[in-house]
């Protein structure tokens, strides 16, 4: 993708994403009815769970790019997938803290470790936070590369795992929204939800592209002074 | 304003928050590249000069 396309890209995904959270927001607010039996705190929902799948996109886009290096080589894919990490990890942050905060006004606690779909989270997020150490902690250079890609695969299963645990685990309290029947709530709350997770997608891509912008003018920087030198 | 009403500006105040501080460590970046890449242009300049002279 060329500078400017990508400049304009990240433009078009910043300002989508302007709009559809403030839309997202009013529509939550405003048009999505409470629910019946949590009330107001209910609609948390429609920041959580967007911003959850969001981190999973962003993991699964970092999978993909690392497959891409192995599979072809070429080092732009190891700076895109350790971005999608990095944006991935971010998403991560925001949903543990948001899932706390709705943990803590409907079932008294800020964190239940009984429940395998928040212990699985967190162990994911882990996963990709111990990436960076990984990262870092070898020299620049293909071998990194490879290292990274390989360690960003591995993570990815962890995802079905999270995903699918809500409906494995028995006796729990994590609500089941998406069913195999469908999204168990009314026509408005589906609308309203899609909207919120349009809206941290696109949040997600322009702030990807944004940072990919920035990592690769550091990289083309750090070259230019290494010739100069 | 409810507890639950509390809770969920909390939570939406987090979002923001985290957007507003990812804008701010965006700026500083550029602001840092923008000196590095100032530096660069500096010594290149020098060096061409240098040659010429």
């Amino acid at each position: 993708m060329s500078t400017s396309l990508r400049n304009n890209g990240a433009a078009f995904l910043a300002l989508s994403a302007a709009a559809l959270l403030v839309a997202g927001l009013g529509l939550a607010l405003f048009w999505a009815p409470e629910d019946a039996d949590q009330g107001i705190s209910q609609k948390i929902f429609y920041v959580h769970v967007p911003v959850a799948l969001t981190s999973y996109a962003a993991f699964f886009w970092a999978a993909w790019k690392a497959l891409r290096l192995l599979w072809k080589g070429g080092e732009r894919y190891d700076l895109e997938s350790y971005t999608a990490v990095h944006m991935g990890v971010i998403f991560g942050v925001l949903t543990l803290v948001t899932g706390s905060i709705w943990a803590k006004v409907s079932w008294g606690h800020w964190w239940v470790w009984s429940e395998r779909q928040l212990t699985l989270f967190l162990i994911l997020f882990l996963f990709y936070s111990a990436y960076f150490m990984l990262r870092y902690s070898t020299d620049p250079g293909p071998r990194r590369s490879r290292t990274s890609a390989v360690y960003a695969l591995f993570g990815v299963a962890l995802i079905p795992v999270s995903f699918m645990a809500i409906r494995l685990a028995e006796g729990l309290i994590h609500p089941v929204v998406f069913k195999r029947s469908g999204p168990d709530m009314d026509g408005t709350m589906f609308v309203t939800f899609c909207v919120c997770l349009a809206a941290m997608l696109a949040l997600a891509g322009g702030l990807y592209l944004l940072e990919l912008s920035g990592k690769r003018a550091d990289a083309s920087l750090r070259e230019l002074r290494e010739r100069l030198a | 304003m409810s507890t639950g009403e509390k809770y969920l500006w909390a939570a939406y105040l987090v979002l923001f928050a985290a957007v507003l501080l990812y804008v701010v460590l965006i700026a500083l970046k550029v602001g840092r590249l923008e000196r590095e890449l100032a530096e660069l242009a500096r010594a290149t300049r020098d060096r061409s000069e240098g040659a010429r002279g």
